[in-house]
């Protein structure tokens, strides 16, 4: 019997499944960490106790979530119109310039509060301008957007390569960034928050981006699933031919979802470059735009979903860098295999379980 | 130096930097065909350059380092195959994901095993493939012309060159002449044709990535232990993307594919030769720019201004009989 | 009506019959989509098998062709147990089949086609000569004449189902499996498949056509079986039964095969075509200087195969595709390079062709549906979405369209083919435009259904719109129209009042000159 029509409960759709998915990464990851002769369970356990122990510990998960639910979003709102923006760390890293401009300009004379609604805008422009390009050769020229992107994040990375070194650099130093912010150029930090449940933020540098990222995840959802622009973006999504019936022109929804896409990645910059280092410096972006397809595609595309999988990954990241301290073998990099692992199971391999599980599930309930 | 000097100089570095490109093309080119669109490539060329890397330091043969970076290269197609053909997952993420896979793994094993921070120690010399000499090279180096293209840019390539440039008739007679061809290009464009003849859609599907698996270790095995000594971190920036869009600029066709990958070669081998020189009225340069070139033309590529081609119809959806 | 299928007995003495069915079971999930099948076909025969979409006809013949396995059951071949498990199998067992959509590759030739799967060896080379050999004598021998080196993308369709026929039998097969071969065929093409099945019955073959078309059984079948939600409930002698009781035996209750309708009373043209000329993606003319008026209180009716620039003209004045050249006029008004929203606000209303792909997002939930092509009506909201709004309207027109399950919140998908339709129909048809455009309004729909479709276009005309229909269904075209244009190879060959004889309008579909 065909089990691909058998429709499952919501909860195991979107809970056991996903879960499970999670576990098979986790399991192969695990073996990775075996075979360069470390304890997986000991490393799960210095993991765990770094990202979630202590007060900075969380502070950092939450530090590293920020950035990730930024380019979480801006995957997931291209993902909505059938579009794959692979992008996100190019459209973050320009980002980081436009927040840098906006700083440099104004920290001397306004407090940060002034500073911010700019340093939005502008890591926003920024990071749509990123995102143009290639929006546009797909809208009008059809040019597949997952190849462009990834072109735009080696042309980027040569753009903000030279102007750290040759324009922005601090004269007199060796290390490619620029000065750094006054106050006025810098995202007060969040030690309230840890305050409030008893614990100290310490080192962390959770600052007030994270609250801007929740609030990206309100106007995400609401763009979504209550605007017409949003429905534009889900009917292309689902069907072109749809959208082109109901008179929804293709380059229009194409050119505004990668907009705003490449906006909500350049809005990641402002969480290290304003809220940690207050200064720009070069590689800031560290590989978050990757991580948010993985968080995207484990969030299922939604803001909710994002948050928690944003959640998760913090505490690898945080976790793996405690870990790395005590397991040197163990590198950051051990977090790229654990991402590409998530994608491959959460995204690629997402229905790999659902048979077995059927079978099982129609055996429990005796149909 | 003068400009023939030059130009001998340049070409020999375009078809050497050219390999790579082609050895992967021709593997995009068995994949698309069948329909199973491989963004993966770039992964691939990773793993197994590593592979290979791995291979020729601790044996000191290159042979045996090509054939791990085949093996390797041919493992990440089936767990592609895996999951876009048995799975029908979107062959876009698994290729994706595929690549955060090879790039951190390269990484982590690397560091774990050599300590270096990712690179591979140094691959003595009988691991690596290395220039052949052509008879009558030296003979022919002083005659006009001819002399110094035969014993600098025709003569003096490791094997690796050689057998790339052989792939290019070989993968049209496979494509054009055999039933396999047939068959692999009939699949990308209508599977359901395939199906009903009574061959199985999903092993030939397979057999195709199995190819393309082999072309690809190629294409590693060439970047650790014949053009360089090691494997360095993230040593295939996006070659594997640009073979992509040598691919699509060559129609999916063997012998364009060749001359695209050849233009890219030059290009990039032109790069490499204006750094640090100045241009008449614009002065130096900055090297940035011809960093980020390839990936430039690569979008211009793309951007289908010249010339639009037809994908095979079929490709990047998985087959499904449900209705 | 219960119980088992009447067995025929036709004089089997000489032969084994070419194909058993015993007791076939399959189901997917809830839906029982062949119940017992019993079913009994002599060789050297014709048998047609006739149902509504979703009576599990397709089904039993992908069963049969090893895409599914049974549940239960067995099949038997001359006689003897077979288990088809792949098409290999099939094809091993003597069964061939002729798709509804061609399994062609579209840029191979005619020879590589028909090669495909028996190249005769690892080398093309090897096998080609013999294969030339073999299939001139195919041809030859039944009467399908094709270029070996001919491209399929350049024939034209009836000649592209002869390669599928002659695919078939070049592997061999005793048994040809057809369905709905006359759906893209001109009635002088489907004549010649016709001579053609003949030939091949009086030859020894057994062929099983599926249709849903009355007449082509009467036409052509020996013997032929009913099948309604599942399960064969009648087999017949062809010369014993009518298309009455064929009807009849599909529904399971009288059926009205013809519209009831009065005059029409056509008054002022609301949407005129001047010189149309479109083309496709590929820059091949499909709509060739063409010109009419459609009138206040009027339907045309657009005859003619499909493939003949029918498609292109409804995306030509839907918007949906900018023509080469030419006007179209609504209400006296250029509509030059508007776009389908546009349109929309000018009055008109589109039932697109392809209801899965076009008309419906089938992942949307039904509300979302509703209002597809009208959500920026400010009705609807503003920026935002007015979902209690626009969920009522939702609830209205299902009330009003008898849509099942009646649930705003149902995933589209989930809904049957019928009232799949009737959610666009609903859809287009409330927003009271001035002229309605409608392709295909009852492929794939359920005969209740299809009446309740056609009596809203009455309805329609009556309220004094203008109503263009395209449809490849001759007989909904002359039950519903007021007015029959012929189109072939991109031109208006004909014009007929909607009381046309058939075969005036067949010989103009096949262009054929009146």
């Amino acid at each position: 019997m065909s089990t691909a029509s058998v429709p499952l409960p919501a909860w195991i759709n979107y809970g056991l499944i996903p879960l499970l998915n999670l576990f098979l990464a986790f399991f192969f990851s695990g073996l990775v960490v075996w075979a360069i002769g470390e304890s997986p369970f000991e490393a799960l356990k210095l993991l765990l106790a770094g990202a979630l122990g202590r007060g900075e510990g969380i502070g950092f998960t939450l530090f590293y979530a920020t950035s990730f639910i930024f380019t979480g979003l801006s995957v997931a709102v291209a993902i909505h119109a059938g579009l794959f923006n692979i992008g996100s760390e190019g459209q973050a890293y320009l980002g980081g310039l436009g927040a840098a401009l906006v700083a440099l300009s104004l920290d001397r004379y306004v407090p940060w509060y002034v500073t911010m609604p700019f340093a939005i805008i502008g890591s926003a422009l920024f990071g749509a301008a990123c995102a143009a390009v290639p929006a546009w050769l797909q809208a009008k020229r059809g040019s597949h957007i997952v190849i462009t992107t990834i072109m735009f994040n080696f042309i980027v990375s040569s753009l903000m390569n030279y102007i750290l070194v040759r324009v922005l650099i601090v004269p007199g130093k060796m290390a490619p960034e620029s000065r750094t912010f006054l106050e006025g150029g810098q995202l007060p930090k969040l030690d309230w928050l840890i305050g409030m449940f008893g614990g100290r933020l310490g080192a962390a540098p959770l600052n007030f981006s994270f609250l801007i990222a929740l609030v990206m995840c309100f106007l995400v959802w609401l763009l979504i699933w209550r605007t017409k622009l949003g429905y534009e973006m889900r009917t292309l999504g689902h069907s072109p031919t749809a959208a082109s019936y109901a008179g929804m022109r293709y380059a229009r929804i194409v050119m505004i979802t990668m907009l705003i896409s490449g906006g909500l990645a350049g809005m990641m910059a402002l969480n290290p470059v304003m809220g940690a280092s207050a200064r720009l410096q070069i590689e800031f972006v560290g590989g978050a735009g990757f991580v948010g397809i993985a968080v995207s595609l484990m969030g299922r595309n939604h803001p909710a979903g994002i948050i928690l999988a944003a959640l998760l990954f913090g505490v690898l990241y945080q976790g793996g860098a405690e870990l790395s301290f005590d397991m040197p073998t163990i590198t950051r990099d051990m977090i790229v295999v654990i991402q590409g692992l998530v994608i491959l199971f959460a995204g690629a391999l997402e229905y790999m379980l659902r048979p077995a599980i059927v079978r099982v599930y129609q055996q429990i309930s005796g149909k | 130096m003068d400009y023939f000097d030059i130009f001998i100089s340049i070409l020999g570095s375009a078809i050497r930097l050219s390999i790579p490109l082609l050895f992967t093309a021709l593997a995009g080119l068995f994949s698309e065909r069948a329909g199973i669109f491989d963004i993966g490539l770039e992964g691939k060329i990773l793993a197994s350059a590593f592979a290979s890397a791995c291979a020729a330091y601790w044996t000191g043969n290159a042979w045996a380092g090509l054939a791990t970076g085949i093996a390797t290269s041919i493992v990440f197609s089936l767990v592609h195959g895996f999951a876009s053909i048995t799975n029908r997952g979107n062959q876009i993420v698994s290729g994706v994901a595929l690549n955060f896979v090879a790039a951190g793994l390269t990484i982590v094993l690397g560091s774990a095993w050599f300590g270096q921070g990712g690179r591979t120690g140094q691959v003595p010399a009988s691991g690596r493939f290395s220039g052949i000499t052509l008879p009558g090279a030296e003979m022919m180096r002083d005659v006009p012309i001819i002399g110094p293209l035969y014993a600098n840019v025709i003569s003096g390539n490791n094997i690796l060159t050689y057998i790339a440039f052989l792939m290019v008739p070989i993968s049209w007679w496979i494509l054009y002449r055999t039933r396999f061809g047939l068959r692999v290009r009939a699949v990308g464009e209508n599977p359901g044709a395939v199906d009903t003849a009574g061959i199985s859609v999903a092993w030939l599907r397979y057999r195709a990535l199995i190819v393309a698996g082999f072309l690809c270790g190629f294409a590693g095995t060439y970047l650790s232990i014949a053009q360089s000594a090691a494997f360095i971190n993230n040593m295939s920036a996006g070659k594997g993307y640009i073979a992509l869009a040598a691919l699509i600029f060559a129609k999916w066709k063997p012998v364009p594919v060749m001359l695209a990958c050849l233009l890219f070669g030059f290009l990039d081998a032109f790069a490499n030769f204006m750094q640090g020189k100045a241009l008449p009225g614009i002065g130096e340069v900055p090297v940035q720019i011809f960093q980020a070139l390839p990936y430039i033309l690569t979008c211009v590529l793309l951007a289908g201004f010249i010339g639009v081609a037809r994908p095979p119809k079929a490709g990047g959806v998985p087959y499904t009989k449900e209705r | 009506m219960t119980g088992k299928a009447p067995h025929l007995s036709l004089d089997l003495s000489k032969n084994e019959p070419a194909i058993e069915l015993v007791g076939i079971d399959k189901k997917f999930g809830a839906v029982h989509a062949n119940k017992n099948i019993n079913l009994t076909v002599a060789k050297g025969s014709i048998h047609g098998i006739i149902g509504e979409n979703g009576a599990g006809k397709s089904t039993l013949m992908s069963i049969l062709y090893g895409f599914y396995q049974a549940d239960q059951g067995e099949i038997r071949i001359s006689g003897k147990p077979v288990t088809i498990r792949d098409s290999q199998a099939a094809i091993a067992a003597g069964i061939g089949m002729v798709h509804q959509h061609f399994m062609l590759v579209e840029n191979f030739t005619v020879l590589e086609n028909v090669m495909l799967g028996a190249e005769g060896g690892q080398l093309l080379r090897q096998g080609v000569s013999s294969a030339r050999k073999e299939l001139k004598r195919l041809e030859d021998d039944y009467g399908l004449d094709v270029d070996p080196d001919a491209v399929i993308e350049e024939l034209p369709v009836g000649r592209q189902q002869r390669v599928e026929i002659l695919k078939a039998l070049y592997r061999g097969a005793e048994i040809l499996i057809l369905d709905e071969p006359t759906g893209v065929l001109t009635p002088a093409e489907a004549d010649h498949l016709f001579k053609v099945l003949k030939v091949l019955r009086d030859q020894g073959k057994t062929i099983i056509l599926i249709t849903h078309k009355l007449r082509e059984i009467m036409a052509i079948t020996d013997t032929v079986s009913v099948m309604r939600r599942g399960e064969i409930v009648a087999t017949r002698k062809t010369t014993e039964t009518t298309v009455e009781e064929l009807a009849e035996l599909m529904v399971g209750r009288r059926v009205l095969l013809r519209v009831e309708k009065g005059d029409a009373n056509p008054g002022k043209v609301l949407l005129s075509v001047k010189n149309l000329t479109v083309k496709d993606s590929r820059g091949v003319t499909m709509v060739d200087d063409v010109s009419f008026d459609v009138r206040a209180g009027e339907i045309v009716g657009i005859a003619g195969v499909a493939g003949n620039g029918q498609s292109e003209l409804l995306e030509a004045i839907a918007g949906i595709r900018k023509p080469a050249s030419g006007e179209i006029l609504l209400d006296g008004k250029p509509t030059a390079g508007a776009d389908p929203a546009e349109l929309r606000e000018l009055g008109l209303a589109h039932i697109p062709e392809d209801r899965h792909h076009m008309g419906l997002v089938l992942k949307f939930e039904e509300y979302e549906n509703s209002i597809l092509g009208y959500h920026r009506e400010s009705r609807f909201g503003g920026a935002m979405l007015n979902l209690d709004e626009i969920r009522k309207q939702a609830e209205e027109q299902i009330a009003k369209y008898d849509i099942r399950p009646p649930n705003p919140r149902l995933k589209t998908a989930n809904f049957s083919g019928g009232n799949q339709q009737k959610i666009v129909v609903a859809r287009e048809i409330e927003r009271n435009p001035d002229v309605l455009i409608i392709g295909q309004p009852t492929r794939g729909v359920d005969i209740g259904a299809i009446e309740f479709i056609h009596k809203r276009i009455i309805e329609m005309r009556d309220a004094g719109k203008a109503v263009l229909l395209v449809s490849v269904e001759l007989d909904e075209i002359r039950s519903l129209s007021d007015r029959i244009l012929v189109m072939f190879a991109g031109k208006v060959v004909g014009e007929q009042s909607g009381e046309a004889n058939e075969q005036a309008l067949g010989l103009m579909m096949a262009g054929i000159a009146a």
